[in-house]
């Protein structure tokens, strides 16, 4: 892991304002983009990014309609281009909404949803030097899929597994409590399946590296980020329409605005 | 389609109690939140767990209801697909599979969302039905149909949204199996599409029209089970056969009217219009996906200005 202190997390925040800065010039280009869960993810994903992930690792976003967070940051890193990242969705493209395999930074084609811990734990009992990073949503603990994965990576020891759960208590339609109100608590039945588990504020990224800090060398790691879908923007927070449209040119601004603000 | 499908759902639902909408995250909108909010036991949401919502829809037709198996045509079909094959299929319940925005419609969020093979996969599990309508006044035909009538499994394949009617005008009455004039032209030229795709032929209508080409528009809309001594019977005045879809070229339309042309020795001209047998790795609209795939106004307007040309100079030999 990389040096955490202040002036690290400074610049870290300035990423992160920057990378929703950008999905919102990127939003003015489409008809619709995945917003609300894009913005719970981005800590998550800087996180990952910026202080986890090492050359010989690999990195999995199972919720890959956020696939747009991941372009803007595999751009800021120089990964793919600033022409490429602004092709998203145009015409003969090869961007599209979902991370696509055989594009710069993309290990998987996702974006139907329970696939990505699976093929991350193929890629981790095939190099075991190696760390898989993945991003889940809390979502996709609906899919049955997921819990095979969550049985047999603990059952096999497959141990090089971080996994990162974006809880942003809502699918696409509405909140998860609403339709599944016994997701949670999502931490105790990553125990009782026998992984180390925590949970934090997704938000922060002192507190994210802070639980990774905790796995200890003979378990999977599962963190429960808690997080807001929409964040910090107050009108997109916790509304369902935000998961997949683009603001207008008011909404835009206002957002721009607000987030001008917040960073300050 | 899909606003056309919730209507007419509540509207059956109203006298029909047996009705069960089984949607995996779908929001209910527009009618649907009407149906969900009158008749809370009739609209269940199951969340994002597609496999289940089929499983659940067996089960529910174990009891006698109707169920409507309702998502992304990708994620209702081939995610749950052993639930699709075994708690459906095997079991011949009279399940509704419907998979909403079919084809290459989502054209921007690629791969994991479109689904050329749909049809191909669907078509060989025996005791299917294979319905695809042409727009939303067909679609309204079929739920008729369904919701009455059906007695077997059933994939229903439709659009998403903006979809233009074109059947309203037809004098030909929607049945199932039989293929459906939508306009009536001549016996020179037979232009077939299964699916809101039929919307290319008549888009270069006008064009056909300067050039004195009169061409029939037919909906094929049961891609199975086919009536195939009846269906040669209607297709063999025609001197030539056009066939377009926005489904894979194997097990598709095409094959399904090639089939029947071989087994009857037709004799008139034929061409298909099929999404490829490759992945479709680009992004733009609908239509930019179709033409890396031949598929374009201008590329069907040719082929009928060559076909129809073929016919008149045999007429004058």
């Amino acid at each position: 892991m990389k040096n955490i202190n202040k002036f690290t997390l400074k610049q870290s925040q300035l990423r992160s304002y920057l990378y929703r800065k950008k999905i919102l010039e990127l939003s003015q280009k489409v008809g619709a983009l995945h917003i609300g869960g894009s913005f719970s993810s981005v800590e998550i994903l800087e996180s990952i990014y910026s202080f986890l992930l090492k050359k010989k690792d690999k990195f999995i976003l199972s919720k890959g309609h956020t696939g747009i967070l991941q372009y803007v940051i595999l751009n800021h890193k120089k990964i793919i281009s600033k022409k490429f990242l602004h092709s998203y969705c145009q015409k003969n493209s090869k961007l599209g909404v979902h991370p696509d395999y055989g594009n710069p930074g993309i290990e998987a084609a996702t974006g139907s949803l329970g696939h990505g811990l699976g093929i991350s734990a193929g890629l981790a009992i095939g190099k075991r030097n190696m760390n898989l990073f993945v991003v889940i949503s809390d979502g996709e603990l609906m899919e049955g899929s997921t819990w095979e994965y969550a049985l047999m990576i603990s059952s096999l020891k497959i141990n090089n597994i971080y996994l990162f759960i974006d809880a942003n208590g809502l699918q696409s339609s509405t909140f998860s409590k609403d339709t599944h109100p016994t997701l949670t608590p999502i931490v105790d039945k990553f125990k009782a399946f026998g992984w180390h588990t925590k949970s934090c504020n997704g938000h922060k990224v002192s507190e994210i590296l802070s639980a990774v800090k905790t796995k200890p060398k003979n378990k999977p790691l599962a963190i429960v980020c808690n997080t807001t879908k929409g964040y910090p923007i107050p009108y997109m927070m916790n509304v369902p329409m935000w998961h997949y449209r683009s603001p207008n040119k008011k909404e835009y601004n206002e957002a721009l605005n607000y987030m001008n603000k917040f960073y300050k | 389609m899909r606003n056309k499908f919730a209507e007419v759902l509540y509207k059956i639902s109203k006298k029909n109690k047996k009705i069960r909408v089984v949607a995996a995250d779908i929001s209910p909108a527009g009618k649907m939140a009407e149906l969900s909010k009158k008749y809370p036991d009739r609209f269940i949401n199951v969340g994002v767990a597609e496999s289940s919502m089929i499983s659940m829809c067996a089960g529910l037709a174990m009891h006698g209801f109707k169920p409507f198996a309702y998502t992304i045509a990708s994620f209702a079909l081939f995610r749950p697909f052993e639930m699709v094959r075994i708690d459906i299929g095997y079991q011949n319940l009279p399940v509704v599979i419907v998979g909403m925005g079919a084809g290459t419609v989502y054209s921007t969020l690629g791969g994991t969302h479109i689904t050329p093979e749909d049809v191909s996969v669907v078509r060989c599990l025996p005791n299917f039905k294979v319905l695809v309508p042409c727009d939303s006044k067909e679609l309204a035909s079929m739920l008729i149909y369904l919701c009455k009538n059906n007695k077997s499994p059933c994939y229903l394949r439709i659009g998403k949204s903006g979809e233009k009617d074109y059947s309203d005008k037809s004098n030909d009455k929607w049945e199932i199996g039989k293929p459906r004039i939508i306009l009536d032209g001549k016996k020179d030229i037979c232009l077939v599409a299964s699916g809101p795709i039929i919307r290319f032929y008549f888009s270069i209508i006008k064009e056909l029209k300067k050039k004195k080409i009169f061409p029939t528009i037919i909906s094929y809309h049961t891609l199975k089970p086919l009536n195939d001594i009846n269906n040669y019977k209607f297709f063999k005045k025609f001197k030539s056969i056009i066939t377009l879809e926005d489904i894979s070229e194997i097990n598709g339309l095409s094959q399904i009217i090639k089939g029947m042309c071989y087994d009857h020795n037709y004799r008139g001209l034929l061409f298909s219009f099929a999404l490829k047998d490759k992945n479709i790795k680009n992004y733009g609209t609908q239509d930019d996906l179709l033409k890396d795939h031949g598929i374009t106004a201008k590329n069907i307007y040719n082929k009928i200005l060559s076909f129809n040309k073929k016919i008149n100079s045999k007429k004058t030999n």
